[in-house]
């Protein structure tokens, strides 16, 4: 029993911190809050590929840094506390972790490099009306290696490179990689709450667009990558619902009210340690995904599931109850709660929402239980 | 992160669970409260300690097992398996001797420690009031100096086992004149003592393990005083951190148990295994249960690698005793008028829920109730400042008490 950052990875993890406190104070976030044209901190971007951690988990053969997955969840961490407003995520937890779960070695061959140096950007398109993951999303259609169809919201597509689509072809729901470089891509970046992010339309009018994996395993290879990317989003979330949790403690011991800190109130004070409680069990939850994430191992849905519903739960009531906490002051552009605010429902609904996670748990529950 | 034993944990489990297939006494009784039960407890206190198993991080020539904290998780996780005896040795093991080894003389070491991990001696806590239940440091049992003696006059209550208890570790103010928290000490005291009444507590839910313990001109030497004369609070803030860590899992039922009451029910919109309502509220119940389960990994992780836990070990009980009474709440509904029953012979689940709902008060207030936890975790974790307080730096007699 090893239950938590090793010696090596805890370094890497200070080193992040450090790295994003000089390079992603929250002013960064805000420039790209405040500039309705850009939708991520460019300079950022190069900034955290000279890093190396664009190629985290990309194997050494192709380029990147050959670590595991606990490691790419530290820094996940580390990006979320951090609210960094850049497209790590839709990159590395998506493309990347697609590219590794149904890439030929072709394909690897041909992005896994670019994406480890920082070339490109990626997104996972995979939504087209509201609802979770489903049949209902593959409106998109593939006929003779081109793509036709709509896909929204698509966290990054405004900026990214190389998309992820699931689209039906011959009857069969498939994933595909579209190059949004080349001809027949329209993009409409979307007004949405986190504007620290961007989030675009993608219309495809025959596009061409090339397999991902095999016909037909499109809904399973998408949920496949889904997970993978839950447990690293959990941990931006954990990042994230601390972050705001400590940003309620210090206003709480600076604020006086009734001549005495709002802190010594007991309303503000069980506030913050059901806060920290929440906090306390997302990150117990996203470190057992973060083992089965490293190990492969056949719990990795259920400790997918688990993580994100706990996170997304705890970075939530942080988000809300901090801004709460700030009275107010709170609810003002200039103080950087909404930016939490916003971001806890980004990052809880990019992934697919709660709701459709705790089915998915339980229904992986029931599955155990019968087996 | 490795979720798995290394060889030198996988060593260890595998000869605790070879000696328990062994040792453990097949089916014993449970109830301390009986001759019986009593006995098993007991018989099987003495045969852990003989093998090492009983105190195992307690040096070994005060009758512990002389070994390291991760082998205490793991043999208890190990034991957990097994339909092993009630155990009434919790409150001596995890609090009041683990208090004298801290506080107390060397003779009072020699004395006690090893009886008590052998389960000879069994020992109660002596701490809540009727006036001051979280309020501990609002103690009022008096003891007063008469000679080599103190004489003690007073009454303690929620005092888990007084009645089958050999000894006691009894808090008392020896100060009225000095502000609340200076004026009180501890003592330890033979529970057999002339003056001594123990009346059970008749509980919500049926049980006795409570008492309230009454002093009536109670004669204690001074040489029983464990720690320093007024300095009291103090070694009652060892006895409380062990306290903490001593009411950890509940028990009761799990998740797995709605499941399995769900799968027999029939709902208005079909089975209520499909009840979307009920599906979620089980998501969020394993996510509680769960990420309790993997923070004790982190503690014990802490343990192994020789370093102090963290504090989420603090979320523990005040996650727990909740999360059984709303789980508890939810399956009665789901009985719908079967609910009321809770009688085992007739009550779905041989009334598991029924029993959880009784229960689940006390989890929430015993051992510090729900709102003094969040006040530990926001005070202590998170150095958030003391409620404002009207019985600091005042002498203790003139302390407002309402009635």
């Amino acid at each position: 029993m090893d239950f938590d950052f090793s010696d090596d990875q805890k370094f890497l993890k200070s080193e992040a911190r450090k790295f994003l406190d000089a390079r992603c104070p929250t002013s960064v976030a805000r420039g790209v809050l405040d500039d309705p044209a850009r939708s991520y901190d460019a300079d950022l971007w190069k900034a955290i590929a000279a890093q190396g951690w664009l190629g985290t988990t990309v194997p050494e053969d192709y380029g990147g840094l050959g670590l595991g997955g606990v490691e790419l969840c530290a820094i996940a961490e580390e990006l979320g506390r951090a609210l960094a407003p850049a497209p790590f995520s839709s990159t590395v937890y998506f493309l990347t972790e697609a590219l590794l779960v149904a890439g030929s070695d072709e394909q690897k061959r041909r992005w896994l490099p670019k994406i480890a140096a920082g070339e490109i950007i990626g997104c996972f398109a995979t939504s087209e009306r509201p609802g979770p993951l489903s049949e209902a999303q593959a409106g998109a259609r593939v006929e003779g290696g081109r793509i036709t169809g709509t896909k929204a919201p698509v966290t990054d597509g405004d900026v990214a490179d190389l998309a992820v689509v699931l689209a039906k072809e011959a009857g069969q729901i498939s994933l595909f990689l579209v190059d949004l470089t080349g001809e027949g891509v329209r993009r409409e970046t979307l007004q949405t709450l986190d504007p620290t992010r961007g989030v675009a339309r993608l219309t495809f009018d025959g596009a061409p667009a090339e397999r991902l994996g095999g016909a037909g395993e499109g809904l399973a290879l998408a949920q496949a990558v889904l997970d993978r990317a839950a447990i690293l989003l959990a941990f931006e979330q954990v990042g994230g619902a601390d972050r705001a949790l400590q940003m309620a403690r210090d206003y709480a011991l600076e604020r006086f009210a009734f001549g005495r800190p709002i802190g010594s109130y007991q309303a503000i004070k069980h506030k913050l340690a059901d806060i920290y409680i929440k906090n306390e069990l997302a990150r117990s939850n996203a470190y057992y995904g973060a083992w089965a994430l490293a190990t492969g191992a056949a719990e990795l849905p259920v400790a997918a599931a688990a993580a994100r519903v706990s996170a997304t739960e705890a970075f939530w009531f942080a988000a809300k109850e901090s801004l709460q906490t700030h009275g107010g002051m709170g609810y003002t552009w200039d103080v950087d709660c909404h930016l939490f605010y916003r971001r806890a429902q980004q990052l809880g609904l990019m992934a697919g929402g709660a709701k459709a996670w705790k089915e998915r748990l339980v229904s992986q529950l029931e599955r155990r239980n019968v087996a | 992160m490795d979720f798995n034993d290394t060889p030198e944990e996988a060593e260890y489990r595998a000869r605790a669970r070879d000696w328990l297939q062994q040792n453990a006494p097949k089916n014993p009784p449970h109830d301390t409260e009986t001759p019986a039960g009593m006995a098993a407890a007991k018989a099987w206190q003495r045969k852990k300690a003989e093998a090492g198993y009983a105190a195992i991080t307690w040096p070994s020539e005060w009758g512990g097992g002389g070994g390291a904290p991760w082998q205490a998780v793991i043999f208890s996780e190990e034991e957990a398996a097994f339909e092993t005896p009630g155990n009434p040795f919790v409150i001596g093991l995890g609090m009041c001797v683990p208090t004298v080894m801290t506080a107390g003389a060397d003779a009072d070491k020699t004395r006690f420690v090893r009886p008590a991990v052998l389960g000879e001696e069994i020992w109660c806590q002596l701490f809540s009031e009727p006036g001051g239940g979280s309020d501990v440091a609002a103690a009022r049992t008096r003891a007063v100096r008469d000679g080599e003696d103190w004489i003690i006059n007073g009454q303690k209550v929620w005092t888990s086992g007084a009645h089958y208890s050999d000894f006691g570790l009894l808090l008392v103010r020896t100060d009225p004149d000095a502000p609340k928290h200076k004026g009180l000490t501890m003592f330890w005291l033979d529970m057999k003592s002339p003056g001594i009444d123990v009346r059970p507590i008749h509980q919500m839910s049926g049980g006795s393990n409570f008492n309230e313990v009454y002093f009536n001109d109670v004669r204690v030497k001074d040489s029983q005083r464990v720690g320093a004369l007024n300095d009291g609070w103090r070694v009652s803030l060892v006895t409380l951190m062990n306290e903490r860590l001593a009411v950890g899992g509940l028990g009761g039922p799990s998740w797995r148990a709605v499941m399995r009451l769900a799968q027999d029910v029939a709902t208005l919109a079909g089975p209520a295994a499909k009840d979307v309502g009920l599906r979620e509220k089980i998501a969020d119940w394993y996510v509680q249960a769960e990420g309790l389960k993997y923070t004790r990994y982190r503690t014990q992780t802490a343990l192994s690698r020789g370093q102090t836990p963290g504090p989420e070990s603090s979320i523990g009980k005040v996650v727990s005793a909740s999360l059984m009474q709303d789980m508890a709440n939810t399956a009665l509904e789901l009985e719908d008028q079967f609910g009321i029953i809770s009688d085992p012979k007739d009550a779905p689940l041989a009334g598991v829920f029924q029993s959880a709902l009784l229960s689940a008060p006390g989890m929430r207030i015993a051992g510090g109730t729900d709102e003094i936890m969040r006040n530990i975790i926001a005070e202590r974790v998170l150095g958030m400042p003391q409620d404002v307080r009207l019985d600091k730096d005042v002498p203790f007699k003139d302390v407002p008490t309402g009635r």
